[in-house]
């Protein structure tokens, strides 16, 4: 907590389907839904075009599809995001040295350093400056809270959005949060919130009013203490620059449910390939093994396991996942299957019997393509790296349609790609052996569209294209 | 039945017999030690878990031969706290009577037709000391894998070729590899078994300090798949890992260029203080130059600690990071006051050996292969 509203919790509106407005000019004003694509997909990111519909982050795409069927509908551009990403928080860290970024598009601000002894007057400028430039430099808008601590900044950056600046003076927090649903604090989740409700407490205040031995009683010691706290706009939660990474891991959504262990496993072995791929790049290791599971039903099961030593052998990461799974039921069928390893550390103590034991038989691989393959998921990647998602929902975007039914190459929607002649564009669509690709950048105008056969020579993926801040008359990234 | 025995006598042989005993037992019947009093005056106790059976003979002054399943844990129990003096056990009805002075215990007799039948007794392949064995088997045993990854880690490697026997076990991280003398009843004994370290390290310390243990491997050992010993009058068998061990005699260094001659004590304390601030077993680093070892441990962001120690070197200099544990195992099991390492490369194992002067030559019967810690960048 500081005296004065010197915390900012700043929020990027919509970041996905901005970032594809933003390189998309035939998209800005429309409605947009990135997310997963295909028959079992969740939205991660719905444009406030689309929100209109009432499509949400987390809703599976198919419902998205019912309430908005003209929306354009797009697989994620991770690195395009990526590279958005970095430029925002650079900005930021020019504010203050002392930045938490806590997922791709969020970052937490403590302004003491650079403006000891800051009014709300001077904190205000600072956070519409900075939101100028952010909207200058990179042609996103980004919302700002702004409070005497965290819990305060976070409710009210989604209270600012889209594009705006909510500041809450010094003595307001418990004000101004005492008639919000007990929903706004973060810890309150559908059961707590149920749980209240049935005690008649549906407001922060009411739950303030409730005294903290009567919370307690009512949530347990932890649970009470905090939320009532909390309820009270009291939080003591530093702003902590360096979180450095605590997992890496790799997930895949199905298209239909899978009960079949084979299958399971050969999946459960990508994963873990990619995983270990991930460590090794970055110089980690982990001592625990962690398996996750959805069900059909969507329930969530994780099971883990701990190490002697951390490891970043693939062979051995599949082997302790293989047994997690094999404890678990599947005979209903898993719409997901994640693997992780926790517990990281900087050294690895290698494997005196490297290649001196059997590799595990890779099982035989199950005739089909159906299932789309996840970006890492890596919920705080240490500062600046920025390629941690937002949540969870949107870490489980199911990334394929017609994927893999045909040789052909595989166009996704939303695709940067090149032709030889007509130049840079992306995929609106694609099927039953053709592509469509419109051909328009940033900085031009709404672009053409052209019809190709799916495996033309000329048409080639390619980098996403870059943003120019001097081009700003022509790109208002609505 | 009815038999009497002195009280030391039955505790002893109940509590070796019972030591294997399972805690939660598959079968109800297994909780049991067989009881069988004989008409030559003996008392053959035995405990069996489908793994591990044990099985001790004991004089006693049999009135009437029988044979009694009672509880094992029970039984111990009650022997050891009866007072020195001679006890009795009788049968009657489906009870079985413990009178020693003025104690009486009434226990439930379990149905002995329901126990399985032990294995058979084996014949010797040869015999072994028991201090030598026992000493050995600690000092490998360490090596062996704790976990259950991979079943074959878990066991002791025993391979026996003429008048040699050889130990070996390994974690991944370490290995561990004991050569010692033992007496094969024939000369071209050649056998390679693969003995779980839990099991094979009790047995040699229970039966150690008897003079000499026979030891049954192969067919002779009553089928394949046991090991057995036999030490006094005490004999236990042992179930056998199933698997191909890894073809391990490719970890060995077969060169080395830095060797470092420390005294063990020295570095043992040293290192336990320094590995004080190794939280959760992050490594300790050792930086061998001439004269001296500097050991750290401890990063930037947390304590750290450092030390020196007195060392002779020859070769190279060199830095390297072990896990402490894994060091101060090796470093406990040499025996010898002087401890020689040698090192090729920081990111390829060190060899560690005992030796028993400063300036002599390491006796490498015992050699503990350790894998150095590598640091990310």
């Amino acid at each position: 907590m500081r005296s004065a509203p010197v915390i900012l919790h700043l929020d990027l509106d919509a970041f996905f389907t901005a970032v594809e407005q933003l390189h998309k000019p035939s998209l800005r004003g429309k409605p947009v839904v990135v997310g997963g694509v295909g028959g079992r997909g969740v939205v991660s990111t719905a444009s406030y075009e689309a929100r209109v519909f009432g499509i949400r982050s987390a809703m599976p795409t198919a419902e998205a599809r019912r309430r908005c069927p003209n929306a354009a509908y797009l697989y994620p551009r991770f690195p395009a995001y990526r590279d958005c990403s970095l430029a925002v928080m650079s900005l930021v860290r020019e504010v203050t040295p002392l930045v938490e970024q806590v997922s791709i598009d969020e970052a937490y601000l403590d302004l003491t350093p650079t403006h000891p002894g800051a009014d709300a007057d001077e904190v205000a400028a600072v956070a519409e400056g900075l939101r100028a430039r952010i909207r200058a430099t990179t042609g996103l808008t980004a919302s700002i809270g702004a409070g005497t601590s965290k819990l305060v900044a976070k409710i009210h950056s989604d209270l600012a959005k889209p594009d705006g600046l909510a500041l809450v003076p010094a003595g307001e927090e418990a004000e101004r949060l005492a008639p919000m649903s007990v929903r706004a604090i973060p810890g309150v989740g559908p059961a707590t919130a149920a749980r209240l409700a049935t005690h008649g407490i549906g407001t922060v205040g009411r739950l303030a009013e409730l005294g903290a031995d009567e919370a307690v009683r009512l949530l347990g010691r932890a649970h009470g203490t905090q939320l009532h706290a909390f309820a009270l706009g009291l939080d003591d939660r530093e702003v902590v620059t360096e979180r450095a990474a605590k997992s890496v891991s790799a997930e895949t959504t199905f298209d239909v449910d899978v009960t079949d262990r084979v299958r399971l496993g050969l999946h459960l072995r990508e994963l873990a390939e990619r995983v270990g791929e991930r460590l090794r790049k970055d110089g980690l290791s982990g001592r625990t093994v962690v398996l996750k599971v959805r069900r059909h039903d969507f329930s969530t099961l994780t099971r883990s396991t701990t190490l002697d030593q951390p490891t970043d052998d693939v062979p051995l990461v599949v082997r302790h996942a293989e047994r997690l799974l094999a404890g678990l039921d599947v005979a209903d069928g898993l719409r997901l299957l994640g693997v992780g390893v926790s517990g990281l550390s900087l050294y690895t103590q290698p494997d005196l019997l490297d290649g001196l034991l059997d590799a595990p038989e890779p099982p035989v691989r199950a005739a089909s393509g159906d299932e789309g393959d996840e970006e890492f998921v890596r919920p705080d990647a240490g500062g600046g790296a920025g390629s941690g998602l937002k949540d969870a929902a949107e870490g489980e975007a199911a990334l394929t349609e017609e994927a893999a039914m045909t040789s052909a190459p595989t166009w996704r929607a939303g695709q940067d790609v090149t032709h030889a002649e007509h130049g840079a564009g992306w995929v609106q669509g694609s099927g039953v052996g053709r592509v469509t690709v419109r051909f328009e950048g940033p900085h031009t105008e709404v672009g053409r569209i052209r019809t190709f056969a799916a495996d033309d020579p000329a048409l080639a993926p390619a980098d996403p294209p870059v943003w120019h801040a001097q081009a700003e008359g022509g790109a208002g990234a609505g | 039945m009815k038999f009497r025995v002195e009280r030391d006598v039955l505790a002893e042989a109940v509590t070796w017999v019972a030591r294997g005993l399972p805690a939660r037992p598959p079968v109800p019947v297994l909780a049991g030690i067989l009881l069988e009093a004989g008409d030559d005056g003996t008392l053959t106790l035995s405990a069996f878990d489908y793994e591990v059976s044990a099985r001790v003979t004991v004089a006693a002054d049999v009135a009437e031969a029988g044979t009694v399943l009672v509880l094992g844990r029970l039984l111990a129990d009650i022997s050891r706290n009866l007072p020195a003096r001679p006890i009795d056990v009788s049968t009657e009805g489906s009870k079985v009577q413990v009178t020693c002075g003025a104690s009486r215990f009434s226990l439930l007799m379990m149905p002995a037709d329901d126990y399985p039948t032990l294995p058979a007794s084996p014949e010797p392949t040869g015999s072994v000391d028991g201090h030598l064995f026992t000493q050995a088997v600690a000092q490998v045993s360490i090596a062996a894998d704790r976990g259950d990854t991979l079943p074959i880690l878990t066991g002791v490697r025993v391979e026996v070729n003429g008048d040699t026997m050889t130990l070996l076990a390994t974690d991944r991280y370490r290995l561990a590899m004991r050569e010692l003398h033992w007496n094969p009843t024939s000369t071209d004994a050649d056998h390679v078994v693969l003995i779980p370290a839990r099991t094979l390290s009790e047995t040699a310390r229970s039966l150690g300090a008897s003079g000499s243990i026979d030891v049954a491997l192969g067919a002779t050992a009553g089928g394949d798949g046991l090991v057995g010993f036999e030490a006094g009058r005490r004999r236990t068998t042992t179930r056998l890992l199933d698997g191909e061990y890894p073809k391990v005699s490719s970890i060995f260094p077969t060169t080395s260029d830095t060797e470092a001659v420390i005294k063990t004590s020295e570095l043992v304390e040293a290192v336990k203080r320094v590995a004080l601030v190794a939280e959760r077993n992050t490594p300790v680093r050792l930086r061998f130059s001439d004269g001296q070892v500097a050991i750290e441990a401890g990063t930037g962001d947390d304590a750290q600690a450092s030390e020196a120690v007195e060392c002779a070197l020859t070769g190279p200099e060199i830095e390297i990071a072990f896990n402490p544990t894994y060091l101060l195992d090796g470093l406990g099991a040499v025996g010898t006051d002087w401890s020689r390492i040698s090192f090729t490369q920081a990111s390829r194992p060190a060899v560690l050996s005992g030796q028993p002067e400063q300036d002599g030559a390491a006796d490498t019967s015992y050699r503990y292969v350790l894998m150095p810690v590598r640091y990310a960048s």
